[in-house]
C-alpha cells in the first residue's frame, strides 16, 4: 500500500523535535563548534519556522547542507568513519532530517534515526548518570511514537492531557519491557572479538600522564571523577601505605620529568626484590586511554595482559579504553634493588646541563656539610617543612623551575615538591627518581571498597640508599602531613575549588556506591563473566549455543506470561442492566412480592400496582427497565448506571398488613 | 472521525477479491453479535515496524561490537518495549463485540450513514480503523457497552444495501504492529429510490393543483392544536401561543377531496426507474405538503394516508420494486 502523507499536528511535531534534540544534546559538548552551532541553529530555526508558519527551507538549501556536512566531517576529522566523525555526521544529518519532517512517515524515520544517535552516545560515556538520562529518554521516544499513531481528530485544548496519557502508556510499556530486556541482556551472547574496526579514536581523558611538568597535574587535582576502585582481599592497609604506583619518571630536561622508553620492555626484577607483608586486591580501573595500570607499592604479581617494568610500574599491553578489572598482590614492606644496576644508577643521577645553578650549589653544600645520605634527605625535608606552603594555587615558574620554586615562590603542591626534592638529591649525588600515581582514597564501609579519584593524584620521590634499595620519600608529607592523612582537598584548604568542599566530597563518596554497582553489574558484564555466570547451575563455561538456548527459554517464558495476560478471559462481565434489575426484584421480594420466574417486567409491574407497596418510583423503575431493555439494541451505559443508582437508592416502605 | 481515501492498490486488491472469493476469509455474512477473538484476529508487523527492527538490529550490533553494555541494555529495553507492543495491539481487538448496526434513511446516490454499536467490555479501544467501501474511518471507543461509531457508504441504487465485508484494524500503541480482523455482519439497509432533482408539481388528480401550491394562504384556518415535533415553524401561531402557555400550531382544514393518488401506471413516457424516481419525489412532496396520498404500483396499492410511517411504507415499496432485469 502506498504510504499516505499524513501531516503532523503541532503536538506531534513538537514531540518529534524534542526527541531529536534529546538525541543530539549529549553529543554537543564533544562536537567541534563547526558542528554544534549549525545543529542547534537548524533545530531552533525549524522550530521557529514551524511555529510562525514561515516558508519552508528551499530544496537547494537542504541539498547544500546535506553535501556540506560530510565535507565538514572529512575536513575536520580526516575521514567519515569511526566513533567521533560518525557521531558528528549522524547528529548533523538528524538535525537535517528534522528540517524536512512534515508527515507522519518522516517523523517516524526521524525517531528511528534518533534512537540510533541516542544509543551511540553511550559508546562515548557509559556513566551511570548519562545512562539513566538516556533510558528515561526512551519514555519520550515511545510517547512520541504513540502520539504519532493517533490520527483521530485532535480535540482543541486537549493536547496537554493527550501528552500525559501518551507519556503514561509509554512508561507502562517501558516498565513492562524490563524483564524481557534484562533476560536478553544477560543471555545474549557477547562477541569475543569485535566484528569490525576496534575503536581506535584517540581520546583525551584526564588521567596520569607519561610525563610531569610542574603545573600539569593540577588539572588532575581538581577533577573529581573516580580513577579506580579497589576491593581488598583482606584488611585495608593504613592510609599512609596507600601509595598507588603509576609511571616512574627518570629523565629531567629542566622543565619536564619523563620516562625513558626502555623501561617499557624491561624484564623481571624479581630477583632483586625481597618482600614481606603481602596484600591482594582487585582493582577496577576507569578507562584512562593510556597503558598504565595502578598498583600499591610494590606489585609482586603481574596481572595478565600486562608487564612490570624494572621500576615496578605496571604497563598494560593494550590501552585501557574501557573499564578494566585486574587482581594484583603487592608487598607493603620490601627491599627493592638492593644492588643498583649501573645503568639505573646513571639514569637516576642524570641532571640537565646548565639549569638551576642555585639548587645544585645548595645540594653540594649539604653534601659537604652532612656527609651522609640520610643527613642530606633530612636537610631537604627540613627546608620544605620550615619555609614552604602547600597550595593548589601554585604560581608559574620561570626557566630555572627548581631554583624559582626553592628560592622565590615556595608555594606549590606534590609535583613541585617531588621535582625539587629529586633534583636536590641527584645534585647531591644520591640516585633518585620521581614516582607518580595516586595517594589515599575514600573507603566506603557500606560497599567495602576504596574509591580513588583523579583528585587523589600524587607525586613523590624514591631515593636509593645503600643496602636498603629504593626508599620512598614523600616531600609533600613534610610540608603538609594532612595531604597524606586526609587527602588533597583537605590539605588545599581554601585554595580548593568550591565543589571540593568537605560535605560535598563526603556526599559524592557515598553516592559512589551506586556508580560502583553500575560498573560491577552492568558495564563490566563481559563475555568471560557471562560464561562463568552459569557455573553454579553446573554449566561450566557456557558456550554460544547454551546461552542462546537459555535466551530462548527464558524469553519464551516471559512472553508466555504476557500472552496469558493478553488472552486471559476477563471477569465474565455481568450485564449491568440485568444486575440492576435483579437487585430491584430482590428488594421487591423482601417486601413480600416475589417475581414468578415466568413473569415479565410488564406483568410484574401490574401486579406491583395492585399491592400497597406500590409507589410512583417503583412503577417508574419498572417502566425504565422495560424501556432500557427492549426499546433499543443496547442501552447506553450512562442510562444503565443511572438506573442502577436509582435502584440502589430505592427504599420500599413495608406497611404492616391490615 | 475522518474518512481516509484509499489508494489504487487497495482498489486492485478489492477487485481481485471479488474475482477470487475463495481467497476471502469469512466471506459469508455472520449473524450479530460478532465477537472478535484470537481465532480471527491477524497480526503482522507494519512497514514501520520492520524498519524500526532493522534499526534496532544495527544498534544491537553496534553495542555488541563495541562491547558496550549500557548501550546494549538501552537497545534491549527499547527492543523489548517495541516487541511487547504486540500484546496491547492484540488487546485492542480481542473480545470486541459488534452488537448491532443501524442505518439512517437515505436515498440512492446519497451517503448512507451506518452506525455500528460495539460492546468494548471493560477497556477502551484506541486507534481503531474500519475500512469499508474503499474508505477508512478512524475512531476510538470508550470502555463500556453501547459505544457507537458511524461510517458512511456511497449508495448507487435503491433496494437493500449490504455493507459486505469490512476490515477492522488497529496499529495501537506505537504503529509497529498491524492487527486486523474481517467482519461481515448480516445486515442490510434499505435505500430509498433516488429523488428527482426538479420534479413536476404533484398531480392534480382529485384536488385543485392551484390550491395545493397555495395551501397555506390562511383563510381556511380551522383550529389550533399543540405543537408536535416536525411541525413547520411558519405554522406556529405565535400570538396565540403567547397567550396560551404552550406553543400552538395552526391546523388547516383539509377538505376531504384533498387526497391524491400517485399512480405508477399514470406516468407514461418514462422508463421504469424514472417513474420510480418521480413517484418517490412526489411521496416526499406530498408528505411535506401534508396531503393525504395513496400509491398505486403494478403489484400493490397502498391506501391513503399521511405521516412518517406511511411515507416509509410507500418509499419502501418503491425501493423494492423489481428492477429491469426481473
Amino acid at each position: 500500500m502506498k504510504a499516505r502523507r499524513i501531516p503532523l499536528t503541532g503536538l506531534q511535531f513538537a514531540l518529534t523535535a524534542t526527541c531529536v534534540l534529546v538525541a543530539v544534546l549529549p553529543h554537543l559538548p564533544r562536537l567541534p563548534w563547526l558542528f554544534s552551532i549549525p545543529i542547534l541553529g537548524l533545530v531552533a530555526g525549524r522550530w521557529l519556522q514551524r511555529r510562525r508558519g514561515a516558508a519552508r527551507a528551499p530544496s537547494w538549501l537542504k541539498l547544500g547542507l546535506i553535501l556540506l556536512f560530510p565535507v565538514l566531517t572529512v575536513v575536520h576529522y580526516g575521514n567519515l568513519f569511526g566513533r567521533n566523525p560518525g557521531s558528528a555526521l549522524a547528529c548533523a544529518m538528524l538535525a537535517l532530517k528534522l528540517i524536512e519532517t512534515e508527515s507522519r512517515r518522516d517523523a517516524r524515520a526521524a525517531i528511528c534515526f534518533a534512537s540510533f544517535v541516542l544509543m551511540s552516545e553511550l559508546l562515548f560515556d557509559h556513566g551511570l548518570a548519562i545512562s539513566f538520562i538516556l533510558f528515561a529518554a526512551l519514555t519520550l521516544y515511545l510517547a512520541t511514537l504513540r502520539a504519532l499513531q493517533s490520527v483521530a481528530v485532535p480535540v482543541p485544548g486537549a493536547s496537554r492531557s493527550r501528552l500525559v496519557a501518551d507519556l503514561r502508556s509509554a512508561s507502562i510499556g517501558l516498565a513492562a519491557a524490563v524483564p524481557l530486556a534484562l533476560c536478553a541482556f544477560v543471555f545474549l551472547p557477547r562477541l569475543g572479538s569485535p566484528l569490525w574496526g576496534v575503536p581506535s579514536d584517540a581520546e583525551t581523558r584526564t588521567g596520569l600522564g607519561d610525563s610531569m611538568a610542574p603545573g600539569l597535574v593540577q588539572n588532575l587535582l581538581i577533577d573529581d571523577s573516580p580513577a579506580f576502585r579497589v576491593t581488598f582481599d583482606g584488611t585495608v592497609p593504613a592510609r599512609s601505605h596507600l601509595y598507588w604506583r603509576g609511571p616512574v619518571l627518570w629523565h629531567f630536561d629542566g622543565t619536564t620529568w619523563s620516562r625513558p622508553d626502555i623501561f617499557a620492555s624491561y624484564g623481571n626484577v624479581g630477583r632483586s626484590l625481597a618482600e614481606a607483608n603481602r596484600i591482594g586486591y582487585q582493582i577496577s580501573m576507569e578507562p584512562s586511554g593510556r597503558h598504565w595500570l595502578l598498583a600499591l607499592d610494590v606489585p609482586v604479581t603481574v596481572p595478565t595482559g600486562a608487564v612490570r617494568g624494572a621500576d615496578m610500574s605496571l604497563v598494560s599491553r593494550s590501552r585501557v579504553d574501557r573499564l578494566r578489572r585486574y587482581h594484583v598482590v603487592s608487598a607493603l614492606d620490601y627491599r627493592l634493588e638492593p644492588v643498583l644496576d649501573p645503568a639505573h644508577r646513571r639514569l637516576a643521577l642524570q641532571l640537565p646541563y646548565d639549569f638551576d645553578p642555585r639548587a645544585r650549589e645548595l645540594a653540594h653544600r649539604w653534601r659537604n656539610e652532612f656527609n651522609t645520605t640520610e643527613g642530606v634527605i633530612k636537610a631537604a625535608l627540613g627546608l620544605f617543612h620550615e619555609r614552604f606552603t602547600y597550595t593548589l594555587d601554585a604560581p608559574l615558574l620561570g626557566r630555572d623551575s627548581v631554583d624559582d620554586f626553592l628560592f622565590h615562590t615556595r608555594r606549590g603542591f606534590c609535583e613541585h615538591f617531588a621535582s625539587a626534592f629529586t633534583f636536590l638529591m641527584r645534585a647531591a649525588g644520591i640516585p633518585a627518581r620521581v614516582v607518580t600515581g595516586y595517594q589515599g582514597g575514600y573507603f566506603s564501609n557500606t560497599g567495602n571498597y576504596l574509591v580513588v579519584r583523579q583528585s587523589d593524584a600524587h607525586a613523590w620521590s624514591e631515593v636509593w640508599l645503600d643496602g636498603r634499595g629504593w626508599v620512598r620519600v614523600d616531600p609533600t608529607a613534610a610540608v603538609s602531613p594532612a595531604r597524606v592523612e586526609l587527602g588533597a582537598g583537605a590539605a588545599a584548604g581554601a585554595s580548593a575549588p568550591w565543589y571540593q568542599a568537605a560535605w560535598l566530597s563526603a556526599l559524592r563518596n557515598r553516592l559512589d556506591l551506586i556508580n560502583r554497582f553500575w560498573n560491577e553489574a552492568i558495564v563490566q558484564f563481559n563475555a568471560l563473566r557471562q560464561q562463568n555466570m552459569l557455573t553454579p547451575l553446573g554449566i561450566d563455561k557456557a558456550d554460544y549455543g547454551e546461552l542462546m538456548t537459555l535466551l530462548v527459554v527464558f524469553s519464551s517464558v516471559l512472553l508466555g506470561l504476557f500472552a496469558w495476560w493478553t488472552l486471559r478471559a476477563p471477569q465474565v462481565p455481568v450485564d449491568a442492566l440485568d444486575a440492576a434489575y435483579a437487585r430491584l426484584c430482590r428488594k421487591l421480594s423482601r417486601a413480600g412480592l416475589v417475581r414468578e420466574p415466568s413473569e415479565g417486567p410488564y406483568t410484574y409491574a401490574r401486579r406491583v400496582a395492585a399491592t400497597d407497596i406500590n409507589s410512583n418510583t417503583l412503577q417508574q423503575l419498572l417502566a425504565a427497565y422495560t424501556r432500557l431493555r427492549y426499546a433499543q439494541a443496547l442501552a447506553p451505559a450512562t442510562a444503565v448506571r443511572a438506573f442502577d443508582q436509582r435502584v440502589r437508592a430505592l427504599r420500599i416502605a413495608v406497611r404492616p398488613p391490615g | 472521525m475522518q474518512p481516509q481515501p484509499v489508494t489504487t492498490w487497495s482498489r486492485v486488491l478489492a477487485r481481485v477479491e471479488r474475482r477470487l472469493p475463495a481467497l476471502t476469509r469469512l466471506k459469508h455474512p455472520e449473524a450479530l453479535p460478532i465477537r472478535l477473538n484470537r481465532h480471527r484476529i491477524y497480526v503482522l508487523p507494519t512497514r514501520f515496524g520492520l524498519m524500526y527492527s532493522a534499526v534496532l538490529l544495527v544498534m544491537l550490533l553496534g553495542a555488541l561490537n563495541y562491547n558496550n553494555n549500557p548501550a546494549l541494555l538501552l537497545t534491549c529495553l527499547l527492543g523489548a518495549a517495541c516487541y511487547q507492543s504486540v500484546f496491547p495491539a492484540f488487546r485492542t481487538l480481542d473480545r470486541l463485540v459488534l452488537h448491532a448496526l443501524r442505518a439512517d434513511p437515505c436515498h440512492a446516490r446519497d451517503a448512507l450513514r451506518v452506525h455500528l454499536i460495539f460492546d468494548t467490555g471493560t477497556r477502551p479501544r484506541h486507534d481503531l480503523c474500519l475500512r469499508a467501501d474503499l474508505r477508512e474511518w478512524n475512531f476510538a471507543l470508550a470502555a463500556g457497552s453501547g459505544e457507537a461509531t458511524a461510517i458512511e457508504f456511497t449508495t448507487r441504487q435503491r433496494g437493500w444495501f449490504r455493507p459486505g465485508r469490512m476490515r477492522l484494524s488497529s496499529e495501537y500503541p506505537f504503529g509497529l504492529f498491524h492487527v486486523w480482523s474481517w467482519i461481515n455482519p448480516e445486515f442490510a439497509a434499505l435505500v430509498y429510490p433516488r429523488l428527482e432533482l426538479h420534479p413536476p408539481p404533484l398531480p392534480a388528480s382529485g384536488i385543485d393543483a392551484e390550491r395545493a401550491s397555495r395551501r397555506h394562504d390562511g383563510d381556511d384556518l380551522a383550529t389550533l392544536r399543540e405543537y408536535r415535533p416536525n411541525d413547520p415553524l411558519r405554522n406556529i401561531a405565535w400570538k396565540a401561543s403567547a397567550r396560551y402557555d404552550a406553543l400552538l400550531v395552526k391546523e388547516y382544514e383539509q377538505p376531504s377531496g384533498q387526497r391524491i393518488e400517485l399512480d405508477y401506471a399514470a406516468l407514461p413516457g418514462l422508463d421504469r426507474e424514472a417513474r420510480i424516481r418521480r413517484l418517490a419525489s412526489w411521496v416526499c412532496m406530498a408528505e411535506a405538503a401534508q396531503v393525504r396520498y395513496a400509491l398505486r404500483l403494478p403489484d400493490q396499492r397502498i391506501a391513503h394516508g399521511c405521516g412518517a410511517d406511511h411515507r416509509h411504507a410507500c418509499l419502501r415499496a418503491l425501493a423494492l420494486l423489481p428492477g429491469h432485469a426481473s
